[in-house]
């Protein structure tokens, strides 16, 4: 398991070259978006409006911060659960954007896409958006303002801390890792990866 | 009678909200200090140093621990020689978590409908428990409960013959479904018995006795302790990355039940418990 930085916007070469366990830093811009974000987002794709952000080599970060404090770039800003954009992703993935930032299991589809596209599923620890508030310089709202928390924002990053859970292979973190410490008599086991061969 | 005024609880509930979302409890804290020095996997034990600075950030620069500052829970316990006055108990409890979650700088995470899905704008409505109980005094509790783990939750009828290792199973099985979803290590609420609705009741209200503090009946604490063990033979860990803590702590509250009935709820709360109570 590596530790590696990346600038954004993210390359090819650079997504290769990482692999499900590495500790992954960000620095460069990321997009915030949740499920309201998502759901407009295939919404003015569908009507022929375009995103509004350029998707390709681009970071989503699936995060609805707290308001900021005056002074304050931003409130808290921990990752959401994953599987609730699964319905989403892989036609942002289609679009360009080489990787995603929340936490928990992803579907099969999801996974499928990643390895189709080239694209890396990055989690970040969840409750600990004070924290990782501190890797934020800078946050602007550039869409959706109606949605309140779950506008999205550019957000500017510097080392933000993720660890990657699927690479480009097909590599899968979570069952990787719970496999290595789960008991011989444990009553459920790992959920093993499905993902395409 | 001893008189209170709403506005009393409403400026209590507002006041409760934004404590409890910057500032860790001890009871939580002390559990998640005891999981590092357990975790025996390296990127656990790190997730878990992650989780004492992140409190030490929120508590120094009120900041809330988490962005997912939650579904404020306002349990009531209203003792029965109190007068409440000046107006309308769930409109100042409602009135008191706008308040505090505007004051405090937290998440408006709360819609108006399931279905349209807009957002009141104020974390309205709360989910107000009342209870009424002997005395004169006001207590309340609140939490504020993130979505996630809420989410990972399940309530099972099941049949009597399933009975423990019935009830262990769906409960052991809930938890490894959550995996990393859930913001593990978690602290799992079971409710057993009552019907339908008192059995998710009880979990929900098992998650509000102090973190690790065990059933006053010998024989469930022990089934507590089964529990606990079993789930953190599952290997998840913190956040899911693998690790020999994936429970915090298991809580179960019981109550007699039909004939025919075993009802089993598992309401799943992540790590960042947050909670604080007071008594007027």
């Amino acid at each position: 398991m590596a530790r590696v930085h990346v600038t954004t916007p993210l390359t090819e070469e650079q997504v290769r070259r990482i692999r499900a366990g590495d500790e992954v830093y960000i620095t460069g811009t990321v997009y915030t978006a949740r499920d309201a974000a998502h759901k407009r987002m295939l919404e003015d794709l569908a009507a022929g409006r375009g995103l509004p952000f350029d998707p390709r080599g681009a970071v989503i970060y699936y995060v609805g911060p707290t308001p900021p404090r005056p002074g304050q770039v931003i409130g808290s800003a921990g990752p959401t659960t994953s599987y609730r954009m699964d319905k989403y992703t892989p036609t942002l993935l289609r679009q360009g954007v080489k990787a995603v930032i929340g936490k928990g299991y992803r579907g099969d589809e999801v996974k499928a896409a990643l390895v189709e596209c080239g694209a890396l599923y990055l989690a970040a620890t969840g409750g600990a958006g004070a924290l990782l508030a501190r890797a934020v310089e800078a946050a602007d709202v550039i869409a959706y303002p109606d949605l309140g928390p779950e506008a999205i924002r550019k957000l500017t990053v510097r080392d933000l801390p993720t660890i990657c859970i699927h690479d480009v292979y097909g590599g899968d973190q979570y069952y990787a890792g719970q496999s290595q410490w789960v008991k011989p008599d444990a009553m459920f086991k790992p959920r093993p990866p499905q993902a395409a061969e | 009678m001893r008189q209170l005024h709403v506005d009393e609880v409403a400026a209590a509930v507002a006041r409760l909200v934004r404590e409890a979302n910057c500032v860790l409890e001890p009871d939580v804290a002390w559990a998640i200090a005891r999981a590092r020095s357990r975790e025996e996997s390296p990127v656990g034990k790190a997730v878990l140093a992650q989780l004492v600075e992140n409190a030490t950030i929120a508590e120094a620069e009120r900041v809330p621990m988490c962005q997912d500052t939650g579904v404020a829970l306002v349990f009531l316990e209203i003792g029965q020689d109190l007068h409440l006055v000046g107006g309308d108990l769930t409109e100042a409890v409602n009135r008191g978590v706008a308040q505090g979650y505007q004051e405090g700088y937290l998440r408006k995470s709360m819609l108006d409908d399931p279905i349209r899905r807009k957002n009141t704008g104020d974390n309205t409505p709360a989910m107000i428990y009342t209870n009424v109980v002997p005395g004169d005094r006001l207590r309340i509790r609140v939490a504020c409960k993130g979505g996630g783990s809420e989410n990972m939750s399940r309530l099972q009828m099941l049949p009597p013959s399933a009975g423990w290792e019935g009830a262990k199973r769906f409960i052991v099985e809930t938890v490894a479904q959550a995996g990393p979803n859930a913001c593990p290590p978690v602290i799992v609420g079971v409710g057993i018995g009552g019907n339908f609705d008192k059995c998710a009741l009880l979990a929900k209200l098992a998650l509000l006795r102090p973190v690790g503090q065990p059933h006053p009946d010998p024989e469930w604490a022990a089934r507590e302790e089964e529990l606990l063990e079993a789930i953190n033979k599952l290997g998840v860990g913190p956040m899911g990355l693998g690790g020999t803590v994936t429970a915090l702590a298991v809580h179960i509250e019981v109550m007699g039940c039909h004939i025919t009935a075993l009802p089993v709820a598992v309401n799943i709360e992540c790590h960042a418990h947050r909670h604080k109570e007071v008594v007027l």
